[in-house]
């Protein structure tokens, strides 16, 4: 097939860009080192996060894309519309809930305040003592590296998968695979997420190593995704080292439990020292975790842009080439939104929403 | 000390060498010495026996144990449908 575009990497990013632009006409080949990335290592939420006007706007237009979608998603793609509820451990966070839901009312976006019995009997789980939460129903989680495939899936007549390692990308825009073949296509779009740095050394991605660890089996033992208001402050240091309490129950009635943000390594084996940090802040909010059995940790690298927001648009300087990167840790939840920008700003239609502040940034002249 | 012990596996009465594990209990308790059902409901039985594959996760006293790992005790209940 003689492609309109290639897209490098098929995890959800990838895959989101590639089923928005056939959806526009075009005719796309998606290359994949089958190296695994963030898609296959993450916890799959779909979650309305509000750190800033453009994150929010974002993440919004995304989840929304994913419950128009839900209907449709293979079995196998797990999608759950539990919802989240943002635990308030305090008064000082159960101010910050009510903030919160005003920001999200102001878009429309459903919420609901729970003070402590109602938090108690939403999740019997949960510790005595809590404030409150912050419960927003239109949340979710889903099985990353299947609903990836099942994207990829959906215009089998013009989206073409490919197992290729692209080894580099040539000043005029042609890309070099690891067999010494070359390939060309009008317009080609990055999005490999934390393997982008070893094709453009120049953006400005970090990894951010994170840990998850999922239980056995335990069916009903929690109802919606739980994550604490304090992860916003943790999850958005630039540096050192931090855990946060999030939990999710997935279909099969396993608990997949997080999570932990360390910077500047690629190690990616499991470190006990870590995983016990995250374990332990887990049983402040789910004291009984401590009685289940985990199956399984892990580790992955998030992409790591410095202001927390994806680059998606047009590279600067290098010939054909558009950008679907820097994700981090809300890529599966922004993946359908993402898509949505720069499938329009490639084909030459309006996003739904200003895609200015997405644009890329930051990226270093490199000899 | 006896050289034998008894344990419940889903309530029938099995006798073992003692020392034996609950994964060894498992198989000659009979059948495929199944130990758990996947979501889908395929059996699944102890593979790697060292602690790794986690199929062969049971119910034992109430806690959920790995077959494996597990040496047999006397008067052991071990469920493996729940």
């Amino acid at each position: 097939m003689d492609a309109d575009v290639i897209v490098i990497g098929a995890g959800i990013v990838g895959a989101a860009c590639a089923h928005a632009l056939a959806q526009a006409g075009r005719r796309v080949c998606v290359l994949d080192a089958r190296l695994g990335g963030a898609t296959g290592a993450g916890m799959g939420h779909l979650v309305v996060m509000d750190d800033n006007a453009a994150e929010l706007e974002l993440s919004r237009h995304s989840v929304a894309q994913w419950r128009a979608l839900a209907p449709r998603l293979g079995a196998d793609c797990a999608y759950s519309p539990c919802g989240t509820l943002w635990i308030a451990a305090n008064d000082e966070e159960m101010a910050e809930a009510e903030r919160k839901q005003q920001r999200l009312g102001a878009l429309g976006i459903e919420s609901r305040l729970l003070g402590a019995a109602e938090l108690a009997r939403a999740e019997p789980a949960l510790r005595a003592g809590l404030s409150g939460a912050l419960e927003v129903p239109g949340d979710g989680i889903l099985y990353a590296p299947n609903a990836a495939r099942w994207l990829l899936a959906q215009h089998a007549a013009s989206v073409h998968v490919e197992h290729a390692k692209v080894e580099a990308l040539e000043d005029d825009g042609t890309l070099r695979l690891a067999d010494g073949s070359r390939r060309r296509a009008p317009q080609v779009v990055l999005a490999n997420g934390i393997e982008a740095t070893t094709l453009c050394p120049e953006l400005p991605i970090r990894p951010k190593k994170g840990h998850l660890l999922i239980t056995d089996r335990y069916p009903g033992t929690v109802h919606h995704q739980l994550v604490e208001l304090g992860y916003v402050t943790s999850a958005h240091h630039s540096d050192g080292d931090s855990v946060a309490f999030n939990v999710q129950p997935r279909p099969t009635g396993q608990l997949l439990v997080g999570s932990s943000r360390q910077f500047d390594t690629t190690d990616l084996a499991v470190e006990a020292p870590m995983l016990a940090r995250m374990l332990q802040r887990t049983l402040d909010y789910l004291p009984g975790l401590a009685d289940l059995n985990a199956v399984r940790a892990w580790t992955g690298l998030r992409a790591a842009s410095p202001d927390g927001l994806p680059l998606l648009g047009k590279h600067p300087w290098r010939e054909k080439l558009w950008l679907a990167v820097g994700h981090e840790g809300l890529g599966v939840t922004t993946a359908p939104g993402s898509a949505h920008v720069l499938a329009a700003l490639m084909t030459g239609a309006t996003p739904d929403f200003d895609a200015a502040p997405y644009a890329p940034r930051g990226l270093r002249e490199v000899a | 000390m006896s050289d034998q012990t008894q344990l419940h596996i889903d309530g029938q009465l099995v006798r073992v060498k003692a020392g034996s594990s609950v994964a060894a209990a498992l198989r000659i308790a009979g059948g495929m010495g199944a130990a758990r059902t996947s979501v889908t409901g395929q059996p699944r039985a102890p593979f790697c026996g060292m602690g790794v594959c986690q199929e062969c996760r049971v119910q034992i006293d109430g806690r959920r144990r790995l077959a494996c790992q597990t040496v047999c005790a006397e008067g052991m209940r071990v469920e493996t449908t729940a």
